[in-house]
């Protein structure tokens, strides 16, 4: 493997060094790690701001800051975790990283637009840094922008969506070019059925990126237009609808839910069969529910609104099929943990994070059955029960999922091992804080604390100081996850090609891989959770840095 | 069953089966996590599918999701359907107060006073910004829209002083915008409501 020169020491395209050979770089693999780069800090910016919301709120009236500063504060956690952590995460870091590998082939269709989406999704978070600083300061409208609120007020509500509409496009071409790579470099012999189910799933998100974008881009833009030029479109006091907004605004921001916890589903089913060694339990049907989960999740945008004030017919049919689109979800569930019934599991962190993503994943989506249902859904509809709901999903679901992802691939991206006992006590510590952050809101909600509240009635107190603390041990626990793969840097335990034992392509290039990802054409093998190959070879615990 | 009855019923339908199914997968997972780790049982089986199991576990949740759909609904129903002797309240919602007009004309503001027994139909509108009217103990939530006349209703079954808080994000003070409802007696009422 010696001769072998991988793709940090070769550019693509050939002959540029330094810093330009990143900027200017066409190679996935490289435009992965940028994207990492930039959203490793903006998660860390979110996670902050998140921090400084739960403290204001540990206890009654004013703690650390004022309403205006708070509410700014809700919302910019809300654009920066949804448009430049959740949505983009996993598929523009290991989705560019992996996906042409997993196909079998040396770069996505476009690479040059590759670079572009990068540039595009950088500029958006210029944007938004922007409109923090100048005029009226960042908007205090919450993520979803509502008219007409979002109309009148003073804040760079323009400059935000702008930012949003930026970070729309950066996505939407990802999308688009990870579908023609799906289709147009596969390599020749891999059938439809050979694929892996991160792809697979990273495939299901790029319709959902491409189809449903648009939507919010175009309803952004009449946002702005409403500002400016006062069209009077969603402005009741011009004759506007301000519910047509909210379906505009749902008809993309529900698939999205999806585009974020697809990816996730993904990588939960490539680390639970590796590290059980043993085939996926129904691969089909992962498949099929990933699309399902695409078309019938672009159905459902309304059940964000019982309480709007739209037809009661419409509420019907919503709530139907929001029950509809929670049985694929099912499926995935009952099919990893049936993957694991007779296999040979090895503990790792990578295993365990998926592990707690089942559970939490699982939280969850049952609770947006509490949600999905009409009456019980007017009750907490708008209160932190929903804020408890999303952040199971979004964080123990995608968050956890991006965190698997981390410890499943880091050796593959950058051919070291980390330590596993750190990653474990780092893991654990975040669940646990995670429960403690997150399990007094459910009851918040049921109590009937409403979200995006600066101060509250006495009665929901305990429950805020609760959260408050379960907040702190969250982010140390994600604290000593970070520290322990940067450690693996300096540790410099250096990875083989396949630590893991596992089947997919990625794991027969040299790690981390060369700049045109395979030495040899591969060998594409028939089913890629065939672990029979694998047999008795010794697994990871023999190859951390722990020894 | 009252309306509030309804919703509760279908809270603890969805809830219940929710906690048993989380439970199950997790025991399972964990047995297995146990049960098949390497050190003990270092081959594996290699089981790709079951289509008896799977379509088991497709069709069963779809018909739990169905049920649960539907307590769902008929509990909305209860929230939606108005009995005829129902006295009416205008609702205006406003940065950051909530007034309700009587019959009579009679105007205050974040204060809710009804007669015990009574049904009562809020019919809610905003005057500025979106709001939404949630009164948590009668389980009621509606939103509060500028040019559209949204409706509510409860039936004041205890008396007693409930807390009303709204719900649509609407600005600085949307947490402070906080009203009470009020149950008194009959008599009470009609003294209360004929006060200037």
């Amino acid at each position: 493997m010696s001769e072998t020169h991988s793709f940090y020491e070769i550019s693509s395209p050939p002959g540029m060094t330094g810093i330009k050979s990143w900027l200017l770089t066409h190679d996935h693999k490289r435009l992965g790690l940028m994207y990492l780069a930039a959203i490793f800090f903006w998660f860390n910016v979110a996670m902050i701001l998140g921090l400084l919301i739960r403290t204001e709120l540990m206890s009654q009236g004013r703690t650390i800051m004022g309403p205006e500063l708070y509410n700014s504060f809700f919302t910019l956690h809300g654009v920066i975790m949804i448009f430049l952590f959740v949505i983009p995460g996993i598929p523009a870091i290991f989705g560019n990283f992996f996906l042409p590998i997993q196909l079998g082939t040396d770069d996505v269709f476009f690479p040059r637009l590759n670079l572009f989406s990068w540039y595009l999704f950088m500029f958006g978070g210029l944007f938004a840094i922007i409109s923090l600083f100048v005029g009226k300061g960042f908007p205090d409208t919450g993520w979803t922008f509502y008219v007409p609120f979002s109309i009148e007020v003073d804040t760079n509500v323009s400059l935000t969506v702008m930012a949003a509409f930026i970070l729309g496009m950066s996505s939407l071409l990802t999308g688009l070019n990870f579908v023609t790579t799906f289709h147009r470099m596969r390599d020749k012999s891999m059938g439809l059925m050979q694929i892996p189910l991160f792809t697979w799933s990273l495939y299901a998100t790029a319709w959902v990126q491409i189809l449903a974008t648009p939507v919010i881009s175009i309803t952004f833009v009449l946002v702005v237009m409403e500002r400016l030029l006062s069209i009077g479109l969603f402005d009741p006091a011009r004759g506007g609808d301000p519910i047509l907004y909210q379906h505009l605004f749902w008809m993309y921001s529900h698939p999205a839910v999806y585009i974020m916890i697809l990816p996730g589903m993904g990588v939960i089913s490539e680390i639970i069969p590796v590290f059980s060694r043993k085939s996926i339990f129904g691969y089909k049907a992962i498949v099929w529910s990933s699309m399902g989960i695409a078309i019938a999740g672009s159905l459902v945008w309304a059940h964000h609104m019982y309480t709007s004030g739209m037809s009661d017919v419409s509420v019907f049919v919503f709530s139907l099929l929001t029950f509809l689109v929670a049985i694929p979800s099912a499926v995935k569930v009952f099919s990893w943990v049936a993957t694991m019934y007779k296999g040979a599991i090895e503990m790792t962190p990578a295993l365990l994070l998926s592990l707690m993503f089942i559970y939490l994943f699982s939280v969850g989506g049952l609770t947006g059955l509490v949600l999905g249902s009409v009456g019980t859904n007017i009750h907490v509809h708008d209160t932190y029960f929903v804020v408890a709901h999303f952040h199971f999903v979004m964080f123990g679901g995608t968050g956890f999922a991006f965190f698997a992802a981390l410890h499943y691939w880091w050796p593959k991206m950058f051919g070291v091992m980390y330590r596993f006992r750190p990653a474990y006590v780092g893991a654990c510590l975040t669940a646990v804080g995670f429960l403690f952050h997150y399990v007094p809101m459910f009851i918040l909600g049921i109590q009937g604390m409403p979200r995006r509240y600066y101060d509250y009635l006495p009665q929901y107190e305990t429950g805020n100081f609760l959260a408050g603390f379960g907040g702190y041990l969250l982010c140390a626990g994600i604290v000593i996850m970070f520290a322990n793969l940067l450690m693996s840097f300096r540790q410099g335990v250096a990875a083989p090609a396949d630590p893991w034992g596992a089947t997919t392509l990625e794991w027969k290039v040299p790690s981390p891989p060369p700049v045109h990802n395979f030495v040899k054409q591969p060998d594409i093998m028939e089913f890629p959770y065939d672990f029979s190959g694998i047999g008795n070879q010794p697994g990871a615990g023999a190859r951390t840095g722990d020894r | 069953m009252t309306a509030v009855q309804g919703v509760d019923q279908a809270f603890w339908y969805i809830i219940g089966f929710s906690l048993f199914l989380l439970t199950g997968i997790t025991v399972v997972m964990v047995y297995f996590v146990i049960r098949y780790r390497r050190s003990i049982h270092p081959v594996s089986s290699d089981i790709r599918d079951n289509y008896g199991l799977e379509i088991v576990w497709t069709v069963i949740p779809t018909l739990i999701a169905l049920s649960m759909f539907y307590i769902g609904w008929k509990s909305y129903v209860g929230l939606r359907t108005v009995p005829d002797d129902a006295m009416e309240v205008e609702v205006l919602a406003q940065k950051y107060s909530w007034i309700f007009v009587y019959d009579n004309d009679k105007e205050t503001e974040n204060e809710l006073v009804v007669p015990l027994g009574r049904a009562v139909r809020l019919n809610v509108t905003s005057l500025d910004v979106l709001h939404s009217f949630y009164l948590p103990a009668f389980r009621i939530k509606v939103d509060a829209v500028r040019g559209m006349d949204t409706y509510a209703w409860f039936r004041a079954d205890e008396l007693g002083e409930y807390d009303i808080e709204c719900t649509e994000y609407c600005g600085v003070s949307h947490s402070a915008m906080v009203a009470t409802l009020r149950i008194v007696p009959q008599e009470e009422f009609d003294g209360w409501v004929e006060e200037p």
